[in-house]
């Protein structure tokens, strides 16, 4: 029963995996596979192994992949276009026979009835296993310590980076900032503040130049890579629609209605902008 | 049959897509179908070492995440890029 | 138990032709009592060996300058334990029964295949306690003999450690029960005898000998592992035993192959004819070695294989035939060797050529002679050491200066070592009463009695034997004295003159194995039993003639060498046959015409061959591989994901393969 709810569940997640463009909704995917086949373990009488699944593929495993993810930048979307010629259309082709193979040879085989755990499960689960794994498979087990430590180990090395230069200074990074400025010209002072035009949150708003531009340096380029940052002419439109709603209530001059009627106007905008 | 198209499905996303960190899920998507076969043979045929097999699996995996991660990092520190294409300076 | 079946087996074995029968040895004898402590006959040097040359290197600087000091004692220790044990083992031996004289020790699988069984046993039956006593017995007095003899060299440990490591391969090769095993100790004899030919590797010519030895050994173990080969293709095995119960029943070809691969080996070991070439070089090492290895023990490996493997040669005339021939050749040939070398050291290898000639001569006239070649070999160790050794004391007397024409007048010197060098003297030439008197005349007496022609041989071979020893002995102990002014020869210290003393005792008393047949009797249940034949005149006759022709040869020495001056360096305006003998009667220019130069042409050929046949078509294939490789490579684009395409489609193929031969 678990599993017939379980199964399409995963397999849709597996597809959502191969489909969806971006890297973080891949890895949630991938943690609703994972839970899943937890559950199916813990159906499959493995209560040792569910613990196991969750703690280290969804606890550990799948924390790696995010953290490394948030590291490299979330902006690293895969993009659609196909570089090697012919690889996704072979691809998809031999994976689809290599599958068809699969579930063919697999249909081939006659299971017998099914023996179950109860016997070996008695007496619990986990110390059944500790029992195996303690006795039969004590060398493999040692084995593997030694693995995870040389993993560790070697993760150490490769994320090290060798200091080459001694650590700047403040300074040294003011020192650096003037020679940037006298030799390529480069802005010298602070970036510019994001806008104050916004009605809600001002970050996603560039600041105008005195011409009317957008300045992009003034919101952060994480924004700019999710294209939530608003656009000018948008902007512009919201500017003019205040300038409007001013000149409306000429003479009355109730300040606190401005706020309210610019938040009003500004959210249908606001959503068309996130859709893009 | 499950891990089987688990497995495919796996299989298929090394192939196609580029980001480095999809193309590990994929693998460690195929890791989780052999493992899903693993604890069913277990309980069909009685013995638990199947699951010891799976779980063996899962500290396989779980180093080999953790230096290909690192890899990736490094990769991506030099090149800026986590796409498994641009690293193709290995060829004639 | 094995003993009763050994002995029904025994008399009931098959007569082969010619009347006498052939011995079957029986290694899996149960032993017991001290036969228990047989491998440690073995153990005892080998680990000597073990302990200068492999840890006493890694020692710290302080022990090890110790085990430099002490080395020495340690070694001749071990051999000198082994001696006790063998003492001890023969003792026991004689205390048991004839029928139960053959003791088996089983040590270890040494391995083990589906048709091969090769065990690490041991044999100890009446041949190999005599040799064993004169292994250890011998050994050890020149161990002794060595500690003075090598005082003052700064290698001394590892001269020792050398010395052990070959009493212990000439041990196993002595002990073992089968043909491997033989040939491991054939192989570790031989090893040691390049390591302490090339002792003093500084000099090139001990250096060149010692790979001269080295090589043409080889040329003879390649007929003995050949033989072996054989062996275990015909017979499944080469334990002794099952060998000499198989052998009657195989063909004569292979009987005849085999008769004559052993007989190579033993050439190369022994110096026979047409392998002696490396034997007058051999003595580049120092005396102790000559003694040891070139004079007692090693040499006479050739003669044991002969003797040991009778239950071959027992049923191939031909290979006794060529037994016999070799025999012939080679004492005539060592002997007239001897006559013209001015090297004290040289005239006396030519001399053991000669001498081994005459065991092999007595080995290849079946069981009538192997007790007497044998005894020789037992005879002729002792006062062949004893001469050797005595040879060395000279040396030492006299700045290490080899050479016979710059000695003269030593008796008076050295008196000691002229006394015991004498007993050697009259052993060797024959003198009656000595040991060698004995032990040459049964085995010319035989070969009379066999073949007329080889008998006259060997007994002008014992003239010769008598012209050059008296001529050695005149130029070096009597005549006017004819070293330089400076030198002030002096007899050596105790520890060295005390193994000559021991020896020369040796040398006179050996002939009293013969003492009412005992080692006629004694060697049987090996060799093999024989009615006694009576030769063609009566023994007294031969023996008259043999000291007539000795006395011969002794006068004729005494007129050309006594009576005249002998020259301070050797007169060049000689005859051909003075030329011949000098320049080893041409044995390396033979070797060198026969093998070396054919070879060498054989060699440039296959250069050639190598050149434009092989390198061509390897270069072809390379280019070709190249070409193949530059449309390939395209494939190798650097895409992980198309190489995973790749694996995709193996592991698909290799999954419908699996399919199609479970549903097929």
């Amino acid at each position: 029963m678990t599993f017939w709810i379980l199964a399409p569940i995963m397999v849709a997640a597996a597809l959502g995996i191969l489909f969806v463009r971006k890297a973080v909704h891949a890895a949630l995917l991938l943690a609703v596979v994972m839970i899943s086949l937890a559950f199916l373990y813990a159906v499959m009488d493995a209560p040792f192994l569910f613990a196991v699944q969750i703690i280290v593929y969804t606890g550990a495993i799948l924390m790696l992949f995010l953290f490394v993810m948030m590291l490299i930048g979330v902006d690293a979307a895969d993009s659609t276009v196909e570089t090697i010629r012919g690889q996704r259309v072979m691809g998809v082709v031999l994976g689809l026979v290599f599958g068809t193979v699969l579930v063919i040879g697999i249909s081939q085989v006659t299971l017998g009835t099914v023996v179950g755990l109860d016997d070996a499960n008695e007496g619990g689960n986990v110390p059944a296993i500790a029992n195996i794994l303690f006795s039969r498979y004590v060398f493999a087990f040692e084995a593997t310590s030694a693995l995870l430590i040389t993993a560790a180990l070697g993760a150490m090395v490769l994320a090290h980076r060798e200091r080459l230069t001694p650590k700047a200074t403040q300074a040294d990074m003011a020192a650096q900032r003037m020679r940037d400025y006298a030799e390529h010209g480069k802005h010298l002072g602070p970036l510019p503040s994001p806008g104050v035009y916004a009605r809600h949150n001002a970050v996603d708003t560039p600041a105008l130049l005195p011409d009317g531009t957008a300045a992009e340096s003034s919101v952060s380029r994480v924004l700019a890579a999710r294209g939530t940052v608003r656009s000018a002419p948008a902007l512009a439109d919201d500017i003019d629609d205040v300038r409007r709603q001013l000149a409306g209530l000429d003479g009355s001059g109730d300040p606190a209605a401005m706020p309210e009627t610019s938040g009003k106007a500004g959210a249908p905008a606001h959503t068309e902008e996130d859709v893009k | 049959m499950l891990s089987a198209i688990l497995f495919t499905i796996g299989c298929v996303g090394v192939l196609t897509r580029r980001n480095a960190i999809v193309v590990f899920m994929c693998v460690e998507l195929m890791l989780n179908a052999c493992n899903l076969a693993f604890v069913a043979f277990a309980r069909q045929h009685g013995n638990l070492d199947g699951q010891i097999t799976a779980f063996f699996v899962m500290v396989v995996a779980a180093a080999e995440v953790v230096i290909g991660l690192a890899i990736i990092m490094t990769i991506f520190r030099t090149r800026r890029s986590a796409s498994v294409d641009d690293a193709s300076l290995l060829k004639y | 138990m094995n003993l009763l079946s050994h002995s029904v087996l025994l008399s009931g074995l098959p007569m082969a032709e010619g009347g006498a029968h052939v011995p079957v040895v029986a290694p899996d004898t149960g032993a017991g009592g001290v036969f228990d402590l047989l491998w440690l006959v073995i153990a005892l040097p080998l680990l000597g060996a073990f302990l200068l040359l492999g840890v006493a290197p890694l020692l710290p600087a302080s022990l090890r300058a110790a085990a430099d000091k002490h080395g020495h004692l340690l070694g001749t220790a071990m051999s000198a334990l082994s001696f006790v044990l063998s003492l001890l083992l023969f003792v026991s031996l004689l205390g048991r029964g004839a029928e139960e004289r053959q003791v088996g020790q089983h040590l270890w699988t040494w391995f083990e295949t589906a048709s091969i069984n090769v065990g690490f046993d041991l044999l100890y039956d009446q041949l190999a306690a005599l040799f064993l006593l004169l292994i250890t017995g011998v050994g050890s007095l020149i161990h002794v003999y060595a500690i003075g003899y090598m005082e003052h060299d700064p290698r001394r440990r590892r001269f020792f450690g050398y010395l052990n490591l070959f009493v212990a391969a000439m041990l196993t090769l002595i002990l073992s029960a089968n043909f491997v095993g033989l040939f491991l100790g054939w192989e570790g004899v031989g090893l040691a005898s390049y390591l302490l030919i090339g002792f003093w590797q500084h000099k090139p010519s001990a250096a060149a000998a010692a790979k001269k030895a080295f090589v043409i050994n080889r040329v003879g173990d390649i007929g003995l592992s050949l033989a072996i080969a054989l062996m275990f293709a015909t017979f499944g095995t080469t334990d002794f035993g099952g060998v000499s119960e198989l052998a009657g029943s195989a063909d004569q070809a292979t009987l005849n192959a085999l008769g004559l691969l052993l007989l190579l080996g033993a050439c190369g070991k022994s110096a026979q004819v047409p392998l002696q070439a490396w034997l007058l070089d051999a003595m580049e090492g120092p005396t102790p070695v000559s003694a040891l290895i070139h004079a007692a023990t090693m040499v006479t490996a050739g003669v044991y294989l002969v003797v040991r493997a009778n239950f071959i040669y027992e049923l191939t005339p031909v290979a006794q035939t060529a037994v016999v021939v070799v025999a012939t050749v080679t004492l005539l040939w060592g002997a007239i060797l001897g006559c013209a070398k001015d090297d004290i050291k040289k005239a006396l290898a030519g001399s053991t050529m000669s001498q081994i000639g005459y065991m092999m001569l007595a080995a290849g006239l079946g069981p009538v002679g192997y007790p007497f070649a044998i005894f020789h070999l037992l005879t002729h160790g002792f006062f062949k050491a004893n001469m050797f050794l005595g040879a060395g004391s000279v040396m030492h007397g006299m700045d290490d200066d080899v050479d016979m024409r710059h000695y003269g007048a030593l008796n008076k010197a050295m008196p000691v070592t002229f006394l015991t060098f004498a007993m050697g003297y009259l052993a060797i030439i024959g003198f009656p009463g000595f040991s060698g008197f004995w032990s040459k005349d049964r085995i010319i007496e035989a070969a009379l009695t066999e073949n007329i022609v080889v008998g006259l041989l060997a007994v002008l071979g014992a003239g010769i034997t008598a012209f050059y020893m008296t001529r050695l002995m005149l130029m070096t102990f009597f005549t006017e004295k004819r070293w330089a002014k400076d030198l002030h020869p002096h007899e050596s210290p105790k520890v060295m003159t005390f193994p000559l003393i021991v020896l020369a005792a040796l040398s006179v008393l050996g002939g009293v194995l013969l003492l009412g047949n005992w080692i006629v009797e004694w060697l049987e249940p090996v060799t093999g039993h024989v009615e006694h034949e009576n030769p063609p005149v009566s023994a007294l006759v031969v023996t008259a003639m043999i000291v007539g022709v000795v006395a011969i040869g002794v006068a004729t020495a005494w007129f050309l060498v006594a009576r005249r001056d002998v020259p301070r360096e050797a007169p060049q305006d000689v005859s051909f046959a003075t030329r011949a003998a000098r320049a080893d009667l041409y044995g390396d220019a033979i070797n060198d015409a026969v093998v070396v130069r054919p070879g060498a042409s054989l060699v440039g050929g296959l250069t050639t061959f190598d050149r434009v046949g092989v390198d061509g078509a390897v270069e072809g294939g390379s280019s070709a591989v190249g070409g193949i490789s530059t449309t390939l490579r395209r494939v190798q684009n650097g895409f992980v994901r198309s190489y995973a395409l790749s694996l995709l489609a193996g592991a698909l193929l290799l999954v419908l393969a699996l399919l199609a031969v479970n549903l097929g």
